[in-house]
């Protein structure tokens, strides 16, 4: 484990949410709720701080820092190593987890306070941290999948948290058993890989694949990793999970699903970016699951009325357009998608956990409103995040949507650009819906609601600075070059993903851009109209058209996969219980048993206590001795 | 020519009262059988010039034994009916069982090598040579035999008291 | 002069087969433990015809020897078996050896 002092910090970072973990787990009932909060926050700290250093230390990990400890194992002549690894995709993901963890975790310390199983909470909080951290830090994909699976379980864990709850625990049943299928493609796509290339290390893969000339293959891992990123990142058909997951604390939907789990199929994808781009129908693929899951979710978002409910179906819609842009080829633009994304719907649930939490547990908007008095804080923010993820300049999402629809409009026409329009109208529509149903208007609730305590409020206003900022980073070049600047963010990710950077003239992306800022401002100019005051609300729920009562069911997708998968798997699952499990294996395991015992009964009547019978049976057998002997 | 003839007979005789032992239900009429049995064999010994065991046969098994089981079977007072017998089943088995044992003890003399076969004229069951044997080469065993009587007796009277 | 000019051992052989044969078909065929031990006496004294005819062929008196040993033996355990079975008769009231099967399961 020798190594220059950079690599050791590899490891540094990776466990030290682990320790956090395992102190909480020992001395967590001594030192009480508020030192189990600083103990699982100093080991999120402290990991950003040392991940921050590692960063700027190696002017953004260009060069690929390597920490490996020892062959895990090895099948044929495939060997995988237990190595970490560390270049400009994962070191911006580092910085994402352990930054947008150490925030939520603060958060968490009032959100969750007075709840008597909070040592369980931090303790899954900060094991979460850790897989997270070995998802984007392996340097093969089985170690990957360690991650992902482990990421998988944290969300599961965590979901089903207030377990005492019969539907939170389906929920997260739910949640896992949808990530297994996923994983299944996974599991496939790396067995593929390490059959035609030797190897599961990105090192080993991605030179190779110059020379691979098999292109079916090649799809075929292609879609495999797409299906897994499907079951992860909540892509049709595999996302009803991600809506019912709000059934955990609102501090792990921000976490987990907004801002690090879900976004672990893009890195994915970015990660293979090199084995996509020689697969074109596989990026097919991913543009046509992303828009269709997109589109449907911001539809269905519309009709919701749940306040985390809307932030679900936003987060799957947002992953819809990031899978929409990587399937262009844009990898960067979806990789910036993400990095915008986790500052602003983390804010967003971090806002809505703020206001459930003023409002003593009230999540239904139809419930609110007229929180902009009490709640000052939370309702700036709430705005900053609502206009950066609709796209407002100068807030982050601005930059990182411009630059998914930029190159929508390059790489596949005008057609998917419009799709993409309409689905970022539909965000903002929805977005502002729930912005002024819940803070403006009167109050509709009969509590009086409170602002939050300090250490929420800080989290808070640290999100929406970087939500502001951190559009910047990836400064589109019309603007950059003008003023000196360089787009931070692809210099940062050229070394690792593969970038496809828009060539449009200026101008046809101005005029772009123009049109979608236009488009947009209208679009939340009439759901002001629509929701900005109370009266509109009451008459408007009352006439829904069959879509919309559709839409607000999400169409029924549920009961769908209820009668078509459950209800047929449930059968299967009795068929060979009763015909495989119950008549086959159950007899033949216990065969064995029961042949001895069988065998045991039939012979124990030979000792029947009577000498005379034992007389007969040894002249008999002297006899056979004697048979034999003599014909020997 | 006669004493084959006497040979075949004893051996005639000692069969035939040997199977009647068995199959008769009265337990007094077994003994008799079988000490007909015993004076068979003891003519046997006789025409192979054992005199000596064959006085002794006739001293201890047809004087003492058969009179002990005698004094046993009428203190018991069994009669011809006394005693259940055994289902048919058990029977055959039993015939069978030992009519195949005898077949191979038979069958396996083919596999036995003798090199000498014939009987001969020996003086080496007369009194005075058997009893050179018995007392230089056997004498211990000899002494030890009598302690084992000796414990045959303590035996029985102990076991027979009350 | 031979006594016994065409008598081979195998006649012995044979007789004495015969003998105890019948003797272990009696031990298997009755129920009274007296006439089993009667027939173990038939079995011993068929060995017994047996050794002498051996014996004889061989011109060895060790044969003769272990026959009068036999007899000693023998008439021992005629002895303590019948004191057993009178033991067990009054216990029993009866001398069926069906009784005593108690070396079971």
């Amino acid at each position: 484990m020798v190594g220059p002092v950079m690599e050791n910090l590899l490891l540094v970072i990776l466990l030290f949410p682990l320790l956090g973990a395992g102190l909480n787990l020992l001395i967590g009932n001594k030192v009480g709720e508020k030192g189990i909060g600083w103990i699982a926050n100093t080991a999120t700290g402290f990991s950003f701080l040392t991940a921050l250093y590692v960063f700027f230390a190696s002017g953004g990990c260009q060069s690929g820092l390597t920490f490996s400890m020892f062959e895990w194992f090895h099948f044929g002549k495939v060997s995988i190593p237990f190595s970490f690894y560390l270049d400009g995709l994962s070191g911006l993901f580092v910085l994402i987890i352990t930054g947008i963890g150490s925030l939520i975790h603060l958060f968490s310390m009032g959100y969750m306070h007075g709840d008597k199983e909070i040592k369980r909470y931090f303790m899954y909080l900060n094991l979460f941290i850790f897989f997270m951290l070995t998802l984007v830090m392996a340097s093969n994909y089985l170690l990957m999948f360690v991650g992902w699976e482990g990421v998988g379980l944290c969300s599961y864990l965590l979901i089903g948290f207030w377990y005492q709850n019969s539907t939170y625990s389906e929920a997260a049943n739910k949640a896992f058993i949808m990530n297994r299928i996923g994983d299944l493609g996974f599991l496939l796509g790396t067995m593929l890989m390490a059959y035609h290339f030797g190897s599961l290390s990105f090192g080993d893969v991605f030179p190779q694949l110059s020379q691979f000339s098999d292109t079916g293959v090649l799809t075929a891992i292609g879609i495999l990793f797409f299906i897994g990123a499907m079951g992860k990142s909540a892509q049709l058909p595999l996302f009803t999970w991600l809506p019912d997951a709000m059934a955990g604390p609102t501090p792990v939907s921000a976490l987990i699903h907004a801002a690090t789990m879900v976004t672990a199929g893009i890195y994915l994808l970015a990660r293979t970016s090199a084995l996509y781009v020689l697969a074109p129908l596989a990026l097919d693929l991913v543009l046509y699951t992303g828009l269709a899951t997109a589109l449907l979710a911001a539809v269905i978002a519309v009709y919701q009325n749940d306040i985390k409910k809307v932030l679900a179906y936003s987060t799957v819609s947002q992953l819809g357009l990031m899978f929409a842009a990587v399937g262009s080829g844009g990898f960067g633009a979806g990789v910036f998608h993400v990095l915008t994304h986790a500052a602003f719907k983390a804010l967003l649930f971090l806002g809505a956990g703020s206001v459930i939490h003023g409002l003593h547990g009230e999540q239904d908007i139809l419930k609110m409103g007229g929180l902009k008095k009490n709640m000052p804080v939370t309702y700036i923010t709430f705005l900053i995040a609502t206009l950066a993820i609709s796209g407002i300049p100068p807030f982050a999402g601005f930059f990182s949507k411009d630059l998914i629809l930029v190159t929508l409009y390059e790489a596949r026409g005008p057609l998917f650009f419009g799709i993409a329009l309409l689905i970022s109208l539909l965000t903002a529509f929805y977005m502002f819906r729930l912005f002024f149903l819940t803070f403006h208007g009167s109050s509709r609730n009969d509590k009086v609601a409170h602002e939050s305590p300090a250490g929420m409020k800080t989290a808070l206003i640290v999100l929406a600075v970087l939500s502001v900022v951190l559009g910047f980073l990836g400064l589109p070049h019309i603007f950059a070059h003008p003023l000196g600047l360089s787009n931070l963010l692809e210099e940062q990710l050229k070394t690792a993903v593969v970038m496809s950077a828009p060539h449009l003239s200026a101008t046809t992306e101005i005029v772009l851009m123009v049109i979608t800022l236009t488009a947009v401002v209208i679009t939340i100019a009439l759901s002001k109209r629509k929701y900005g005051s109370v009266q509109s609300l009451m008459a408007e729920e009352t006439r829904l058209t069959t879509l919309e009562k559709w839409a607000s069911h999400k169409f029924y997708l549920d009961e769908i996969y209820e009668t078509v998968v459950t209800k047929n798997m449930d059968r299967l699952a009795r068929f060979t219980q009763r015909w495989a499990d119950e008549l086959i294996f159950h007899n033949i395991s216990s065969l064995s048993g029961r042949s001895v015992r069988e065998l045991g009964l039939v012979m124990r009547k030979i000792q029947n206590g009577n000498v005379g019978s034992y007389f007969t049976a040894m002249v008999l057998a002297m006899s056979l001795i004697l048979i034999y002997f003599i014909f020997q | 020519m006669v004493t084959e003839m006497m040979f075949y007979f004893l051996s005639f005789v000692a069969i035939l009262s040997a199977i009647m032992m068995i199959s008769t239900k009265n337990p007094v009429h077994s003994i008799l059988y079988l000490i007909v049995t015993f004076f068979a064999i003891a003519g046997h010994y006789f025409l192979l010039n054992a005199q000596f065991l064959g006085m002794v046969h006739i001293i201890v098994y047809a004087g003492a034994i058969m009179v002990l089981f005698l004094y046993v079977i009428m203190m018991l007072n069994l009669n011809e009916d006394a005693e259940p017998v055994k289902s048919k089943y058990q029977k055959i088995s039993a015939t069978v069982s030992g009519g195949i044992f005898m077949l191979v003890l038979v069958a396996s003399l083919r596999s036995a090598e003798v090199s000498l076969e014939k009987t001969r004229n020996t003086d080496i069951g007369l009194v005075n040579q058997l009893g050179k044997v018995l007392f230089n080469d056997y004498l211990l065993p000899f002494e030890l035999s009598s302690i084992l009587l000796l414990s045959a007796m303590i035996g029985a009277v102990f076991l027979s008291k009350k | 002069m031979e006594i016994l000019p065409n008598i081979s051992i195998y006649h012995y052989v044979i007789v004495s087969i015969l003998l105890f044969g019948i003797g272990v078909v009696g031990v298997m065929l009755r129920r009274n433990a007296l006439i089993i031990f009667m027939c173990i006496e038939l079995m011993l004294n068929a060995v017994n015809l047996l050794m002498v005819g051996f014996s004889n062929m061989w011109g060895d008196g060790k044969a003769q020897v272990f026959v009068f040993f036999i007899m000693a033996v023998a008439a021992a355990e005629v002895v303590i078996g019948l004191a057993i079975l009178m033991m067990v008769y009054r216990n029993q009231e009866t001398t069926d050896i069906n009784i005593l099967n108690k070396m079971k399961w």
